[in-house]
Order: structure tokens, then sequence, then C-alpha cells
């Protein structure tokens, strides 16, 4: 670990779901550093706790004790509208289900953040456009997401989530749905993004040679941190 | 912000068009049945208005009678062409008197007959009603003292009998009596009761009471009076005379009943007034109907939409946001349902209108409330189903299936 300050922290994090007997602790004292440009691959079992810390760095959920550090400031502390707006400017999500809107074009799916970021129409056309060329999806810009095949699906998936160029990109099992060589596909963009724009990647897969394009690789086990190891992709 | 939001709600109108329509027919039905009663209504109350002024707001009509509640009213003695020769004389501040004594008779021309009915009254009778003279004239004093065999027709009775011909000098047969035309009275049109006022013969008093009846009665005497007299004034007085005349002792009850036109006239406009204020009520009801509807529906929209609600918050959506997305399309449903309800009411009304033969208003106040209201429905209506998205953990949304 160097003396530069690290994107993310996580401290102690602690998250537990209901109360009592009854209470399940998805997180007992979890604590991370993830540096600016880092590329990480989040493993585990599941019910490990993978999911809520993911849940936690995305700034959609709320650790019940510890703090977590999105460059220095306290998301715990943050009202709901404010987490909300860091996620909208910082931040970039792909999913497992890619999660595209329906009887919606490519294009506008991908124009989505920027309506939110306020972003004019023509300026948010043409970033939209360029998104799509980067992933390579020129052509496809009017098709639905109905008419275009599961890797097409992550890969506009990807070009909304670059779209705003985020800091961080929290990708949630991006290869789960698709075949390998599509899934390599998608493994390449996301290695191109860090490398080239120098985004930082966290991503949960259950895929160990998925996880092997990343830089370092966290394994959860029961709620802790098991292994965090470097792959050796780092410079 | 809201540009964006009224694309997205016309998009997702257009998405599920049927459901759409289905579900801002209430709104429809509400809007339109407000304006086409409002219009309407107000179209019966001015025609009721206008009807009663030309009647002359300053007539009154004494009828014979006792009053015994709703419907009911017990035989009384007659009044007789003295009676009007007293108030003639002795009640002051009065323009005309009319005696007047009707029954319904067929006249017949040669081989026409038409079922109308005849009165017998004086000259007065047509200053009284305010009826002009088409052609011809009316009678004289001469005629009507002496009892003359001529008669002033209606324009009803005239297109049934004569049809394009001129009907002066012609003679009618109405029961034993046969009568020279002397004048046509000015078509009048129906009456707010909708009554033909057209439909009508009238013969000198005093032939009506020797020639039809058979006998000296006066059925009914309309008085007007004076420009500028107290029409309550003259009412009283007329009690008086006629209490006096009847030799109706102090304490007993008139056989007799002194109608103002101006109270007809307030209560005819006021009734037509309830019934619109009613009417609307029902509509109002609608209204709101169409509103428990939108909510149903928008209730329905954001938990099928629930994936999407997820995404949009994920990636950067308010709360505030998401709420105006949902308000805007609530808005967007009402306010359309509210448009084309006005669009139909104007329709409809201008049909009716013509159907029942009562003036068209058009009333914007009436529609610019009726569109207001309906944008407010999908405001109040919108508001939970809104709020319910707004509020969804983008979590657990994200997770709907």
């Amino acid at each position: 670990m160097s003396a530069a300050k690290p994107l993310l922290e996580l401290r102690a994090v602690r998250k537990t779901y209901g109360s009592g007997e009854a209470a399940m602790h998805a997180l007992r004292g979890v604590s991370l550093q993830i540096e600016q440009g880092d590329f990480v691959a989040v493993m585990g079992p599941s019910g490990s706790g993978k999911s809520t810390c993911m849940n936690i760095l995305g700034c959609m959920d709320q650790p019940t004790a510890g703090q977590y550090l999105f460059e220095d400031v306290d998301v715990g502390a943050l009202t709901r509208d404010q987490r909300t707006l860091l996620r909208r400017h910082y931040l970039g999500f792909i999913f497992q289900g890619f999660n595209l809107l329906n009887r919606t074009s490519a294009l506008e799916n991908v124009e989505l953040p920027l309506i939110y970021r306020g972003v004019g129409a023509g300026e948010r056309r043409a970033a939209a456009k360029r998104a799509l060329e980067t992933v390579g999806l020129t052509g496809w810009e009017h098709h639905m997401p109905n008419e275009l095949s599961g890797g097409q699906q992550q890969r506009v998936a990807i070009a909304r989530a670059i779209v705003t160029q985020p800091l961080l990109l929290l990708a949630d099992e991006p290869t789960g749905n698709l075949d390998s060589q599509r899934s390599r596909e998608v493994m390449d963009l996301l290695t191109e993004f860090n490398r080239k724009d120098g985004i930082t990647v966290v991503m949960v897969t259950h895929e160990a040679d998925m996880a092997a394009y990343a830089k370092r690789i966290v394994h959860f086990r029961d709620g802790l941190i098991e292994t965090d190891r470097a792959t050796g992709n780092g410079s | 912000m809201i540009g964006v939001a009224l694309k997205l709600a016309f998009r997702e109108l257009q998405r599920n068009l049927m459901r759409s329509i289905l579900t801002m027919l209430g709104i429809i039905i509400g809007v339109a049945a407000v304006i086409v009663l409002v219009t309407l209504g107000s179209g019966a109350t001015q025609q009721v208005t206008q009807q009663i002024a030309s009647l002359g707001s300053n007539l009154l009509m004494i009828t014979g009678g006792k009053r015994m509640g709703p419907g009911q009213s017990a035989s009384a003695p007659a009044f007789q062409l003295a009676d009007a020769e007293a108030i003639i004389r002795e009640v002051p501040e009065i323009q005309g008197v009319a005696p007047q004594a009707s029954a319904s008779s067929t006249a017949i021309v040669a081989d026409q007959n038409w079922g109308s009915t005849v009165t017998g009254s004086t000259a007065d009778f047509f200053t009284v009603n305010n009826r002009q003279i088409a052609e011809g004239r009316v009678f004289t004093a001469s005629e009507a003292r002496a009892g003359a065999a001529v008669c002033v027709i209606g324009e009803t009775v005239r297109e049934k009998l004569f049809g394009r011909q001129s009907p002066l000098e012609a003679r009618i047969r109405l029961q034993k009596l046969s009568c020279e035309v002397i004048g046509l009275l000015a078509a009048k049109g129906q009456s707010s009761m909708g009554t033909d006022q057209d439909d009508l013969v009238v013969v000198p008093l005093r032939t009506f009471q020797r020639r039809i009846a058979g006998n000296n009665d006066v059925g009914m005497i309309q008085v007007s009076a004076g420009d500028g007299a107290d029409t309550e004034t003259v009412r009283l007085a007329l009690q008086r005379l006629l209490r006096a005349r009847r030799h109706i002792s102090a304490g007993e009850d008139d056989n007799f009943n002194v109608m103002d036109m101006k109270e007809i006239a307030n209560m005819l406009s006021g009734t037509t007034r309830m019934m619109t204020g009613l009417l609307s009520a029902v509509a109002a009801v609608s209204l709101l109907v169409g509103g428990i509807g939108i909510m149903n529906i928008m209730l329905v929209s954001v938990t099928e939409r629930t994936r999407e609600i997820g995404i949009r918050l994920a990636i950067g959506a308010l709360e505030r946001e998401i709420m105006l997305q949902f308000l805007v399309e609530a808005v967007v449903l009402s306010s359309t349902g509210g448009l084309i309800g006005i669009v139909l009411a104007l329709a409809a009304s201008k049909l009716l209108a013509a159907l029942l033969s009562v003036p068209w208003i058009l009333h914007l106040p009436v529609m610019a409330e009726a569109f207001a209201f309906s944008a407010a429905v999908g405001i109040i209506f919108g508001y939970v189903p809104a709020r319910k998205a707004a509020r969804m953990d983008p979590i657990e949304a994200l997770r709907h299936e």
C-alpha cells in the first residue's frame, strides 16, 4: 500500500439485517482500501457478504456500524438524496441482468444518466453515440434491448455506465449471463477502461478466469475478508 | 426535466394506449357531463328568462279556485266580465286587463281541420301578452261589444288550415260558430313549458260566451301593471278587490289565485339552476371516480415498472425526479382525458341544444375550470402512486422480477 490517499475506504464495516435472535450478520467488520485506478475482483460463495459490500460501495445501502469513506467523504453521514447525487456524478453500474430499460432504444438507454446530470439534448446524443462506438455498437443505436443479443445488451449497459466517465465502475457479475466468448469481450472492455481511462473497477464474480483479469482479488467468507492478494496484472 | 418527463409520459401513454383510454374514460365522461349540463342548463335558464321577459314581467294572472296544496284546487265560482271592468275602474297603475275564457275546439276550413284552442278575450289580450299582429288587425271595441263573428289566428293554425295562402277574409268554423279571420299573429314559438304559443284562435269574449261556451263565465283574467308599478302592490290591490266582489269574509281563504309572472320566472329559473347544480354534483362524482381509476392504474404501473424505477434510482435519479415523472404521467393522463371530454362536450351539447331547442351558449370559464379540475385530479390521485415510486429502495427494486 502506497502513501497515496485511497479512493475508497471501508473501516470495520458491519451490516446486520434484522435484530435479536433473527439478526443476520452480512458483514462482520470489513476493512478495505481501494486506490484510484485499481481493478478489484470480489469473490466468495453466496451469502459471504460480497453483494452487501457492493451495495455499500455503490452508496445504495448504509453500514450498520463502521465507516465508508468515498474520497474522504463519510457516506454514512449523507442523506439519501446526497448519496444519489454521489452515484449520479461519480459512479457507474453494470449488472448481471443488464438492467436496460425495455422498449427504449440502445441510444436512449445510454443517454439516461446524462439526462439526470442535466446535459443538453444535442451533447447528450453525441456523448451516447461515442460511448456506443467505444463498446463496438455503432449501427445498433436505434435497436431495442429485445432486438439485441445478451452480449450486445451488456455492452449497451457498459456504454451507459461509462458515458458519464465515472471515477468508479461497479460491476455485479457482469459476465454471469454470458457465454465465454461474450464474457471475454466484456472483460476486455472493462480492462481497457481501467487501463486507458484510469477508471477504478470493482467487480463481483464467481468465475476464477474472469477474476484473473483484475489486478487484485478479494475473497469474502462469512462476512469477512478471507484473502486479499494482487494478481500481478498491475504494473 | 419537465420536458423530459412530459415526453416520457406521452410515450408511456402511447405504449399502453388501450389502457390509457380506458383509464381516461372516467375523466372524459365526468368533464363532458359537467360541461354539457352547465351549457344546457344555462341555455335553458336563459330561454326561460327571455320568454318570461317577452310575456311581460309585469304580468299578473288571476285564476279561480282555492289553493289546497300542490296540484289540488277546489272549484269556485267563475269570474264575470264585470270583475274585469271593476279592476280597470278601481285598481290603480294598471295598463291592460284581459278577461279570458278558453276551450279546445276543432277549427275547420273547407276540407282542412285542426284541433286548437279557442280563447275569447278583449283587444287587451294582445297588448297584455305582447302579441304582435303580422297581417290584418285585431277586433275593434264595437266588434267586441257586439260579439261579432271575427277571429285572430296564430301562425300554427294558419299553416295547418291555409298552407301558404293568406288567411285574411277566409271563414273558419269553430263548432257552431263561423267567423271571419281578420288578423294573423306574429309567430312566437314554443314556451318554456313546451307548449306551442302559436296554436290558438282568439275571438271576442262575448262571441265566445254566446256562441261557443253558452255561458258568461270568465276563466282567467290577465292584468298587466303599468311600467314602473310594483307588481306586489298591484297584486294586493287585486286580491282586496276580488275578495270584496266575491264576498269572502275575513279569515276565510281566497277562492282565487293571483300569480305574479315575476314570481313564476324566479321559480322556473331557480328550478333550472337547482337541476343544473344537482346534475353537476353527479358529474363531479364521476370525476372523482375517474380520479380513483387513475390512481389504480398508476399504482399498477408503478408496480410493473419497479425495475425501471430501480435502474433510474441507481443511475442517479433523485426521489423528487421519480416523483415528478409519475406525477406528470398522471396529470398527462387526466388532462388529456379532460381535453377529450371538452371536445366531446362541445359536440354533444351542440347536438342536444338543437334537439331540445335550447340556445347553445359557449361557456369558456366552465371549460377552463373543467380542464383545471381534471389536471388537479391527476395531481391529487397521482400523488400516492408517485410517492410510492419515489420511496422505493433501489436494491429491492432492482431485484424485482
